[in-house]
């Protein structure tokens, strides 16, 4: 005898918040992204630097363990736990978080319109941005885990071993790490799911990631070299992000010009609000292209 | 009896081209079919009722709820079985039709259930594990049709759901909507271009021309109304008098050529007392069907041009 009733009955039992079902999405697609054994391994390698930075916070405090380094005390801000320390770890994470979305971002809208799956999602009471926001949460929680979150554990850790007092002087690291990430984050997801959302190949659409990135800074370079200008930063995302950053980890006491992979040339740093500008200009095209492909039914005009 | 879908002077513009023209009707029944040939506006109907297409003037209720301004409302009552292959090629079929219940709402154990039923029910049981992407085209159809109505929609819109399939399949499919519809639990609006699965399934039938309504008929009230109506062929003796004894009797007569006559019999006369009266006037009656205007005359006439062409 079959376990399940071969039968149709309504269904009258109660139903979830309404502002809880995009998180439906990022859950199946952690399920499937589970099976996938080598995201997996670099997802957890990618934990690998943050570790690092912790243990190198704990040696820094751990008098028996720097003289079994041979390091004297006095030495020990041989590496300081400072703006640049955050910032490094930030950007090295960003990047890597760039190769996770890369990886994971064109799949997540293209195979939904290759296979018409979209009148699915949104014949339900469902609406399009609901779509987009569990689509860029996929990428937002995984790219979490490996930028702020790593980074105010560290903080935490640092601020544990040195005392309230460095926490509170140091506010503003926890700060930019956090909302320095976010920024990262959401230019990323946004601009993984524009892709994912125009490119149907796949591999195209990865390697369009890493295009907007790398060859967006050399044609800005090429730019400014013609030119003799420094206004072809703007198309390099990698300076944009870092001007940002600066911003926001060191406020207008600068003594750093961005962190490894974000970093902006002295003599070419563009002006704060035009980096604000154009990662808006940038977010907004990505909102447009989605808004473009995010239907329930083609249009044919 | 409150309409399920009323159409309200709904009008649907695609830039400059207007699709839907100021369509006006109230759909009552348990399952309606909406017909028309390609192009008429039955998927772009459907689609607007959805919310994917948004009215350029009037408006549709579902149910009660306007689609303009309770758009949400209506899709969760709602189940949709779209015209073309729709699928998440990496999943397997239940796992699919689990997720779409829990974004129409229900809670991940209800949702598990429910999916797991809908494709007993659909026939697709002993496949549920497999990647919907194998599927063949009529395990894509019934899979379809399990996410339409895992969640326990109270409408059901169902766009060519036989399209595709081979006769057996189209006969599966056929009775799993006339067995949703006996049950009574949901309302079908049924959209097709094949007489015979509107036939087969609906109680009522909006026609579409030129994004017009061209027809719309209760097809329960035209199979009553026609019950009576035959169609004679005879031989010998003299057709005139046959008929006119048979005009006595109360019936409504239309000779045509060659001993053939159309005539519609009231109520209590048997057809017995035909045949007694052609033995009296030495007429053979070689032929007599019950007759009734079918779905397929009641839709040429309705994409008859003023000029009588189609």
């Amino acid at each position: 005898m079959a376990v399940y009733k071969k039968t149709y009955r309504p269904y009258e039992g109660e139903l979830t918040p309404s502002w809880s079902r995009f998180l439906v999405i990022p859950r199946y697609a952690f399920e499937e992204l589970h099976g996938k054994r080598f995201l997996t391994i670099f997802f957890l390698a990618s934990f690998i630097y943050p570790l690092i930075c912790a243990l190198i916070i704990y040696v820094q405090h751990n008098a028996s363990a720097l003289s079994l380094l041979g390091v004297q005390q006095g030495a020990r801000n041989l590496i300081s736990i400072n703006v640049t320390f955050f910032m490094s770890l930030l950007g090295w994470q960003s990047m890597l978080a760039l190769f996770m979305a890369s990886f994971i971002g064109p799949g997540l809208v293209s195979p939904d319109l290759s296979n018409n799956a979209l009148s699915l999602y949104l014949a339900r009471p469902f609406s399009r941005v609901e779509y987009v926001i569990g689509k860029m949460s996929v990428l937002a929680i995984l790219m979490s885990l490996m930028t702020w979150i790593p980074g105010l554990l560290c903080f935490g850790l640092q601020g544990y071993l040195e005392g309230w007092q460095w926490m509170r002087d140091n506010a503003r690291l926890a700060s930019g790490v956090f909302f320095g990430a976010w920024v990262w984050i959401l230019v990323l997801a946004l601009l993984a799911l524009a892709l994912s959302a125009w490119v149907k190949w796949k591999p195209a659409a990865g390697g369009l990631m890493f295009g907007v990135f790398f060859v967006g800074s050399a044609f800005g370079a090429v730019i400014n070299g013609v030119q003799r200008t420094r206004w072809g930063n703007l198309f390099n995302i990698g300076h944009l992000i870092g001007v940002v950053w600066v911003q926001l980890f060191e406020g207008s006491k600068q003594t750093t010009n961005g962190a490894v992979f974000f970093r902006a040339a002295q003599d070419e740093v563009l002006p704060l609000w035009t980096c604000w500008a154009a990662l808006c200009v940038l977010g907004l095209i990505c909102l447009y292209m989605l808004a473009r492909k995010i239907r329930g039914a083609e249009v044919v005009r | 009896m409150d309409p399920v879908i009323e159409l309200d002077g709904l009008e649907v513009r695609f830039g400059q081209r207007v699709i839907l023209k100021k369509l006006k009707a109230a759909l009552t029944g348990r399952s309606v079919g909406l017909l028309g040939p390609n192009g008429a506006g039955k998927s772009t109907l459907i689609n607007t009722l959805l919310g994917f297409h948004k009215p350029s003037a009037g408006t549709a209720r579902i149910l009660g709820r306007d689609v303009r301004t309770q758009a949400r409302e209506v899709r969760s009552l709602v189940g949709y079985m779209p015209e073309n292959d729709a699928y998440i090629s990496s999943m397997t079929g239940v796992h699919m039709v689990r997720m779409m219940a829990e974004l129409a709402g229900l809670p991940r154990e209800h949702a598990i259930e429910r999916a797991h039923e809908a494709f007993f029910y659909v026939g697709l049981g002993e496949v549920r594990y497999r990647a919907i992407g194998t599927y063949s085209l009529g395990m894509k159809q019934a899979a379809k049709l399990a996410q339409a109505i895992a969640h326990g929609p109270k409408v059901l819109f169902l766009d060519e759901p036989t399209n595709g399939l081979d006769p057996p399949a189209r006969t599966r499919m056929i009775q799993l909507i006339q067995e949703i519809r006996d049950r009574g639990d949901l309302h079908i609006l049924l959209s097709s271009h094949l007489l015979h699965d509107v036939e087969d399934c609906c109680d009522q039938v909006l026609i579409l021309k030129d994004g017009n309504v061209a027809a719309f008929c209760n097809l329960e009230e035209e199979r009553r109304a026609n019950r009576r109506f035959l169609e004679l062929e005879t031989r010998g003796g003299n057709n005139g008098d046959f008929l006119a004894a048979v005009v006595k009797l109360g019936c409504e007569t239309a000779p045509g050529v060659q001993g053939r006559i159309k005539l519609v019999m009231p109520e209590g006369l048997d057809v017995r007392q035909l045949y007694e009266i052609a033995a009296g006037q030495n007429v053979q009656i070689r032929r007599l069907n019950h007759k009734r205007d079918s779905l397929e005359d009641i839709f040429l006439k309705a994409m008859e041009n003023p000029d009588g062409r189609l």
